[in-house]
């Protein structure tokens, strides 16, 4: 399985979820923010960072990348597409998850160990859990706040569309303890925690975030390999 | 002066007045600038003197005494060779090698915490990245006034979001460094900013101008008026009583506000994969980083440390003002900018690498065999100098003396406080260490700085050194440390230094990594004060002979004069940073009581000393006696022990001992491991709590490995003191007190966030 890691000028663990793929046992595919195709790829994650310095807004330039131009329809035909932090900011930029990401409450970066339960293992990405399970996964942003409107929220959570929360009171003030959210048809994924940096308990708290990635590979081998 | 002031118009004016003093220059310094040059210079050359000649960029104070730290053979055996005592490289095997610094951005942190600490983390990640190498961590040394202090609430959080803002949007871990507080930082706070970068051998890159007719290209941001006379009026002289901003300035330029600079990170990503992408292509012939004095610096440095000529045209440098005159260009410090030598053949495809990375990137002259660094702007030659003269500067040998009140300090030791007497007292004595802002929890400012981007954090804060992978294949890694000790060094900057260098040293070996390369910053007061020449001396001949002893070079360091304001000097602070090699990342050791009913075992030789200490400090608010006596021999064992044992995985914890002794570092391990522990003591608990003698530290063995453990401790040399076994939710001193752990974490983890927030 191939899936596509973008950079965008400014991204930063671009090379930790390329490592998290490879962990998966599937083959990373480096995509450049400039260039408009996606060679082909069965997958795509959108690393954190500070895309464009986030200059004006988190994620506001991002969205208007090539490589956006050619992966917003892709999304919408059924590509699975996994935000990680700023990633999931640029995903809701693109409109293609509702809501937005806010100041942290405190208004502090915050850099903590958090522990995630999650509420939609029926995603792309969350299959590998069971509801109701526990991930230890580090949360590292300044602006991680979830938001949305009450009727968003509440057709959110109706829809099972919260795919994790924060256990415990959210540190950032999201909303509802939302920590990640996926679309409708739950082939795109976006969460501010970080799963990439939890794959291996000697550089993160624990290899709970490796089932994000396992997931997309499981999922991929079930359909039946098409590349 | 109207019209351009050019050579030819120095020449013509011999007694036009020159504002040498308000740029910083003695009279002394300005009559040697008209010797050399056999005129006056002109605005331009007077700006270009004037930082090249600052203390700051010249080290003109502190060089007679630096040349003590050149490594011996035996201390260079590990350095790539060709490299000089301040720029070093250190071969950590396996082809790879790893340069690291340390520099001070105190008084711009001072006058805007936020963007002065931002900078200094900028500053030293351009530094590490003219070497050749990927930056991939960053550390912090602070230190403030006291805790509780009106002006420590401004200071300490612009500088913590300063650091956080620029090194987390840089995508560079933040894994480790100090907080410290004492009324001595009051007006003069010290943030240093350490960098770590990695390379293969064949990597390393040279800051010369060589091969006449190569390009010179300035590349990143476009050069503004901030930060315009940093190195000279900001960073080489001492704030007035009236605070920076109240000292002189002919030009109207009064205040110091506009000597910071502010940063974009953001512009530096971009520059750092830019210069990466342009290394692996084999595209540059010499490459300097600018950082102070900008440009006056990087076109000298270049020149001086090549064949020795450049021409360079100020009229095609990209100005984001285009009002600026040629002494502003040379003398401004916007940040996110290097200087590189392309041949002209590849200039083309260094463009094209530019452009990928939206890097704008200029040619602005060449490189000339003539000897001469020229520059010309708008028609006239506003610079033409021999770059060595402006490369090396000056040198003094100033006046030092003892200080006065040493011997009366020394005198008046710790010996007649009163001291606990009892298990309750003891008790009291442990939480108000525990809960004192220097011991206390720092997770208010770390957790405001990322630890984990790129992946390879292995050992951060709070851990006694944070320890990165290098090698995925391998677990190649190194492990960094920085200490200082302020209190320790006002008492005798001889020893105080070589205790802040056993500390870190320490602290390094105890992830089970070898100590090989030392860096430091040596924050002092004004070198016209003969007292801090004599403390600045003193420290330099203690590093020199404790790496000596230990057996590992320095490979670089920074200098920083002038911290203070007024006649109040900071004490002299040597922070020292120790870099080590770890073979293999997976037998990493942590600080915590990781497992129960492990044998807890002090490791080294206790006295009684309290000259300088955190208890002195914290409960008596004395400072007097004599710090702790160094012991490299034992420090040397220590480390060859725990090296040893956690590669033969002895070790469930490992932690070392220093300010507030063997009681808080059994604090520390029961809360960094969530695990209690039961101890006894023999004869004088109170000093085997709270003494700070060196070369000290606690380990847990796990549990069936005891006898192998103490064989090592045996075959190594190194005393080792069975006090007890891990368990339980509380630490217990049999005979003594017990604290349950939800005490000690409020005690611990209370202080700083109500302090700040």
């Amino acid at each position: 399985m191939r899936i596509g890691v973008v950079t965008f000028p400014g991204s930063l663990d671009d090379i930790d979820a390329a490592r998290a793929v490879r962990y998966a046992g599937a083959d990373p595919v480096p995509l450049w923010h400039a260039d408009a195709g996606l060679r082909g790829v069965d997958a795509v994650i959108l690393p954190g960072g500070f895309s464009y310095g986030d200059y004006l807004r988190c994620g506001a330039i991002a969205r208007f990348s090539p490589v956006m131009a050619a992966l917003v329809p892709a999304a919408r035909a059924g590509l699975p597409v996994l935000g990680i932090c700023n990633g999931f900011q640029i995903l809701c930029e693109a409109h293609l998850l509702p809501g937005a990401l806010t100041r942290n409450a405190g208004l502090r970066f915050i850099t903590r160990d958090v522990l995630l339960t999650v509420a939609n293992p029926g995603t792309a990405w969350t299959a590998a859990y069971a509801e109701g399970q526990q991930l230890l996964v580090p949360l590292k942003s300044g602006e991680g706040a979830y938001a949305a409107d009450q009727a968003t929220l509440d057709e959110l959570e109706a829809s099972g569309q919260v795919v994790v929360r924060y256990a415990g009171a959210a540190p950032n003030g999201a909303a509802r303890g939302i920590a990640g959210i996926c679309n409708e048809a739950g082939n795109v994924v976006g969460l501010m925690p970080h799963p990439e940096h939890a794959i291996d308990p000697l550089t993160g708290p624990s290899a709970d975030g490796l089932g994000f990635f396992a997931s997309i590979v499981k999922a991929f081998a079930g359909t039946g390999a098409r590349g | 002066m109207s019209g351009n002031d050019t050579v030819e118009v120095a020449a013509a004016t011999p007694e036009f007045p020159q504002p040498f003093a308000e740029l910083g220059l003695t009279a002394d310094e300005y009559g040697k600038i008209r010797r050399i040059l056999g005129r006056r210079p002109t605005a331009a050359e007077l700006a270009l003197y004037s930082v090249m000649w600052s203390e700051h960029a010249s080290y003109k104070s502190s060089k007679v005494h630096l040349r003590q730290l050149a490594p011996d053979e035996r201390q260079s055996r590990n350095l790539l060779a060709g490299i000089g005592a301040n720029a070093g490289v250190v071969d950590i095997g396996q082809g790879y090698a790893v340069t690291f610094k340390i520099e001070s951005h105190n008084h711009p942190s001072f006058v805007e915490p936020h963007q002065g600490a931002a900078t200094g983390v900028g500053g030293i990640v351009r530094d590490i990245l003219a070497m050749g190498a990927r930056p991939v961590a960053v550390m912090d040394a602070l230190r403030f006034g006291p805790a509780d202090a009106h002006d420590t609430a401004r200071v300490l959080p612009g500088v913590v979001s300063g650091i956080s803002f620029y090194g987390n949007c840089l995508g560079l871990p933040n894994i480790g460094g100090e907080l410290a507080f004492d009324p001595c930082y009051s007006g003069n706070p010290l943030v240093n900013a350490l960098c770590v970068g990695v390379m293969r051998h064949t990597d390393l890159k040279a800051a010369v101008a060589a091969g006449p007719g190569n390009k010179v290209v300035l590349f990143g941001s476009r050069t503004g008026p901030d930060g315009v006379g940093g190195a000279s009026v900001l960073a080489s002289a001492t704030f007035g009583e009236a605070g920076p901003g109240g000292s002189a300035g002919g030009d109207g330029r009064a205040a110091k506000r506009p000597s910071v600079q502010v940063g974009d990170p953001f512009m530096e990503k971009l520059l750092v994969e830019c210069c990466l992408e342009l290394y692996a292509e084999g595209l540059i012939e010499g490459i300097q980083d600018l950082g102070a004095a900008g440009i006056a610096c990087a076109t000298t440095e270049l020149s001086a440390g090549g064949d020795g000529g450049m021409l360079v045209n100020l009229d095609d440098v990209p100005l984001r003002d285009p009002n600026l005159t040629p002494a502003e260009i040379l003398m401004s410090e916007s940040q996110e900018r290097m200087m590189a030598v392309v041949t002209p053949a590849n200039v083309q495809p260094f463009m094209r690498i530019c452009a990928k990375w939206d890097v704008e990137a200029t040619v602005i002259g060449e490189v000339t065999g003539d000897g001469t660094l020229t520059m010309t702007w708008r028609g006239g030659t506003v610079v033409q100098i021999p770059p060595r003269t402006a490369a090396e500067g000056p040198v003094y040998r100033r006046p030092m003396a003892r200080p006065a009140d040493l011997d009366a300090l020394r005198t008046a030791g710790p010996g007649g406080l009163e001291r606990p007497k009892d298990g309750p007292a003891l008790r009291g004595t442990l939480l108000a260490l525990l809960g004192s802002p220097d011991l206390a929890d720092k997770s208010w400012v770390t957790a405001q700085y990322d630890r984990y981007v790129r992946g390879n954090t292995v050992l951060a804060m709070p851990e006694d050194a944070g320890l990165v992978r290098i090698d995925e294949q391998t677990q190649l890694g190194i492990a960094l440390a920085t200490d200082g000790n302020g209190r320790y060094c006002r008492l005798d900057p001889y020893q105080g230094t070589q205790l802040a260098l056993s500390e870190a040293y320490r602290n390094v070996a105890m992830t089970g990594a070898r100590p090989a390369a030392v860096t430091n910053c040596l924050n002092f007061g004004s070198p016209e004060n003969p007292e801090v020449m004599w403390q600045l001396a003193e420290a330099v001949r203690g590093l020199a002979d404790g790496c000596a002893a230990l057996g590992i070079p320095v490979t670089g360091g920074n200098v920083s004069l002038y911290n203070q304001t007024g006649n109040s000097a900071i004490y002299p602070t040597p922070v020292i940073g120790v870099l080590g090699v770890h073979d293999d990342v997976r037998r990493r050791v942590a600080a915590g009581f990781a497992v129960d009913g492990a044998r807890v075992v002090l490791l080294g030789t206790t006295r009684e000393e309290f000259g300088g200490s955190a208890w002195a400090h914290v409960v008596h608010r004395h400072l007097g006696g004599r710090p702790p006596a160094p012991d490299f021999a034992a420090e040397r064992k220590l480390a060859a022990l725990i090296g040893s044992a956690a590669a033969a995985g002895l070790l469930a914890s490992a932690h070392d001992l220093s300010d507030g002794g063997l009681g808080i570092a059994l604090a520390e391990s029961c809360l960094r491991g969530g695990r209690g522990c039961t101890v006894g003591l023999r004869e004088d608990p109170f000093t085997e709590l709270f003494s700070e003698s060196a070369a000290r530290a606690v380990v847990s063995v796990q549990p069936g490995r005891e006898d192998e453990f103490a064989a090592l401790c045996a075959e190594h040399g190194v005393p080792a003191t069975v006090l007890g076994a891990t368990g339980g939710d509380s630490l217990r001193v049999h005979g003594g007190f017990e604290v349950p752990l939800t005490e000690l974490s409020r005690v611990w983890e209370g202080t700083l966030p109500g302090l700040f927030g």
